[in-house]
């Protein structure tokens, strides 16, 4: 960056400090200000803190402190803390902290003049404020996308039997916090039960949904099939239908199945459970991966399976060696859908499964409804981690076999 | 069995003999040495409940007979409507259920549940008396073979900012002067409306009179208007605790033993109120049409598991007073915590002073009307 074009953005800063940003900043204070208050118990005097503090690190970030960003935000940080902890201990020093880095980065970002940085410079006033506007816009939708799931972490660690941030937990007291729900969840013998069948249903159900997907999207492909409107409406049924619906059928239909295999072929009571449980479920990943696989098969070339032929390779080999290999990410992702559809799936393994079939989701369902236990909340955590770990790894084994057939990764 | 029924009754002829012979034989039931499955489902309510119940009965029992497994199906809330379900299916997946008394009732009414020859079926007292009079009264239908009774009673935060003195009976509820902020109830007619009557000065004895009259019960919804806006409405046994441990509400309704739990379990700042409490009982039904060898163990586990015992021992995990007589001079102390649990029982003499009893007749009978009512009150 050249003083040409830092110069005028500075000369802006300069005349506005007093009029544009140290009362946006000032403003801005008091509002952290009063909420940091409100937790204390004293609203009034917080949001004159923050006014202070917010007017404070403004003037000084336009003027002695201008060069020096990192000194003045640690600075105003340090103070905030200082004042938390002042006040509300140790939750309250980390309060604080927060407070302070938000005051100190907005005071620079203005102070600066960054706030333009993302426009043209001959941009009006009303494009500037649109363009940080639909930022935050974007940043809010990602936080209350995230924020109700990281809410959960915390409290699965909280050491009361309740879904409540203690005030232990709030002053960060090593007291407040406990792994007792997790111990819960490893040694309770319902929720092992409960793991156990997760992971026995789901996969079955995943390949049995992606073997019978797959096979239903390469066909309803092919031109020359009659009726493919109506025969994709009905195989996509399941995922439009309401699930209550569904699952209402789906109760009869597998019950009158399930007597049918126990008195003629002789299985167990437990078997058929399962078999009920994994037929259903994988009746709910079919549609996922009819779409996601149709969608790859609309770019894939035709000609390459008439090549193949030519070369002398029978349908099954051709399918194999030129076809799936092509279609294989939405395979993969298809599956993936069907894995997770029915890995959370509560509603119908309600209806069809019994006891001994019960998922973790019917255990996380039934314990919030009959006693509102944090091991949900460990479980929760360990099921949001778990799913982090799944999708970051296909994300990287797909990049790196992209990568290792020369394609980008995209 | 037959020998068995001889030997019992001749027995009974002589005190001394029948101690003998029911300490000898409590562990045989009926069905011993028939062909018996070997898992079994019981359906129950979870929490802490649910884990009194394992801990007394259900792993002394696996103990016994190691072969056997046991599944829980936390699903008592709607066990009437899964019952039917399961009976239209033709798809009895559930083995042993544990309703409360009202549910138990409809269930022998619609032939879900299987009725029961309590004397035949149930281990008799140590001391040779008959299930069924060890059991009493609270035997409240052919199907219902009773394990506990419980109250749903009022707890309170002892830390309620603003408040002039302690609550000391059930109309500190209305009393938003003295006792300001948020309150509990369920979300059902049934104690809600008597509570309302006894704090309108209707005496006790006569509030199903009252609540027979459509003024009586226009004036019972009238003065749950009174604090209708201060209201919380919970389903579920948990959610009062909850509310309470969090400090949304200051005073709420539930079962006298998620009170237990919150109050010396949990030790969070809450008394609990033991004035006209609404008692009520609980316990299984088998459902009807059992195959031969899943009956037979349902009947080998009810033997062990209602006997006195074992539901003594049950009172050590929750504050629940066994249903038998005989159990109760056995109540002793909490298994984790040494406290002594007599004080904590609905069946107390000291809490049981001002009991309310809640009358089932009455309600099988008001209860489609004033359920409709009691929504359509909520809705306005």
């Amino acid at each position: 960056m050249t003083a040409a074009t830092t110069e005028p953005v500075t000369s802006r800063g300069e005349s506005n400090l007093l009029g544009f940003s140290l009362p946006l900043v000032a403003l801005l204070g008091a509002f952290l200000g009063f909420i940091a208050g409100n937790a204390a118990g004293w609203p009034l005097i917080g949001a004159i803190a923050g006014v202070v503090v917010g007017a404070g690190v403004t003037y000084l970030a336009g003027t002695s402190l201008r060069e020096k960003r990192a000194t003045g935000r640690w600075a105003v940080i340090g103070v905030c803390a200082l004042l938390g902890l002042l006040v509300g201990g140790l939750g309250g020093l980390v309060g604080g902290a927060i407070v302070g880095a938000i005051l100190g980065w907005v005071a620079y970002w203005l102070v600066r003049g960054d706030y333009r940085k993302g426009v043209p410079p001959y941009a009006t006033a009303g494009q500037v404020l649109w363009h940080n506007a639909f930022l935050f816009i974007c940043g809010l939708i990602f936080f209350f996308l995230i924020a109700p799931i990281m809410v959960v972490i915390p409290l699965s660690f909280n050491a009361e039997a309740f879904f409540t941030f203690t005030p232990e937990m709030l002053a960060l007291d090593p007291e407040g916090y406990s792994l007792r729900h997790y111990r819960d969840f490893f040694s309770n013998s319902d929720w092992q039960l409960a793991m156990r069948n997760s992971l026995i249903i789901a996969p079955f159900a995943t390949i049995i949904a992606v073997s019978l997907g797959t096979l239903a999207a390469i066909g309803l492909s092919q031109s020359h099939v009659p009726g493919r409107q109506a025969i994709m409406a009905i195989l996509i049924s399941p995922m439009i239908v309401p699930l209550i619906i569904s699952a209402t059928g789906m109760f009869f239909f597998y019950s009158a199945m399930g007597n049918w295999l126990e008195d003629n072929l002789g299985f167990s009571r437990e078997l058929t459970g399962y078999i009920k449980v994994i037929l259903a479920h994988a009746a709910l990943g079919i549609p996922f991966v009819i779409i996601t696989v149709t969608a790859t098969l609309v770019g894939f070339d035709r000609s390459l399976t008439r090549a193949s032929a030519n070369l002398g390779a029978g349908p099954v080999k051709t399918f194999f060696s030129v076809q799936m290999p092509l279609i294989l990410p939405g395979v993969i992702s298809g599956g993936l859908f069907a894995f997770i559809t029915s890995f959370d799936e509560v509603v119908v393994v309600l209806f069809v499964g019994a006891a001994a079939q019960k998922t973790l989701p019917w255990q996380m369902f039934i314990g919030l409804r009959e006693q509102i236990s944090p091991t949900i909340l460990a479980v929760a955590t360990i099921l949001v981690t778990f799913s982090i770990i799944l999708l970051t790894t296909v994300e990287l084994l797909r990049r790196r076999s992209e990568r290792l057939r020369g394609m980008s990764p995209g | 069995m037959k020998l068995t029924k001889i030997l019992m009754a001749s027995s009974a002829l002589t005190l001394a003999g029948s101690v003998a012979f029911a300490e000898s034989h409590a562990m045989e039931s009926p069905v011993a040495g028939e062909p018996m499955a070997d898992s079994m489902t019981l359906v129950s309510w979870g929490g802490a409940y649910q884990a009194s119940q394992q801990k007394a009965y259900v792993e002394p029992y696996l103990e016994m007979n190691p072969d056997v497994t046991i599944t829980w199906d936390e699903s008592s809330a709607e066990a009437v409507a899964k019952l039917r379900a399961m009976n239209e299916a033709d798809n009895l997946t559930w083995d042993l259920v544990d309703v409360v008394a009202s549910d138990a009732i409809r269930l022998c009414d619609e032939g879900l549940a299987m009725e029961v020859d309590h004397d035949e079926v149930l281990a008799p007292a140590p001391d040779g008396t008959d299930a069924s009079d060890d059991f009493g009264d609270l035997i409240v239908s052919d199907c219902f073979i009773p394990q506990i009774v419980y109250s749903t009673t009022v707890g309170y935060r002892t830390d309620a900012e603003g408040w002039t003195g302690t609550p000391e009976d059930i109309c500190a509820l209305w009393d938003l002067e003295n006792f300001p902020g948020q309150r509990s109830l369920e979300r059902r007619p049934i104690g809600n409306l008597e509570w309302a009557l006894l704090c309108d000065g209707v005496a006790k004895e006569d509030i199903y009179d009252v609540l027979e009259t459509e003024e009586g019960q226009d004036r019972a919804f009238a003065k749950l208007d009174e604090i209708k806006d201060n209201v919380v409405w919970w389903t579920a046994g948990a959610d009062t605790p909850q509310l309470l441990a969090d400090g949304e509400i200051v005073m709420g309704s539930t079962y006298n033993g998620r009170l237990f739990s919150l109050i010396v379990e949990q030790d969070q700042p809450v008394e609990m109120l033991w004035d006209a409490q609404v008692f009520d009982l609980d316990g299984w039904i088998i459902p009807e049409g059992l195959p031969e060898e899943r009956l037979n163990r349902v009947m080998d586990f009810l033997w062990f598991a209602t006997d006195t015992q074992r539901l003594a021992d049950q009172s050590k995990y929750i504050s629940y007073g066994p249903a038998r007589d005989s159990s109760a001079p056995m109540v002793s102390m909490h298994a984790e915590l040494g406290v002594d649990m007599a004080p904590h029982m609905p069946t107390d003499p000291a809490n049981s002073e001002n009991t309310f009893l809640y009358n089932y007749e009455w309600w099988a009978d008001y209860r489609d009307d004033l359920d409709a009512k009691f929504q359509a009150w909520l809705a306005q």
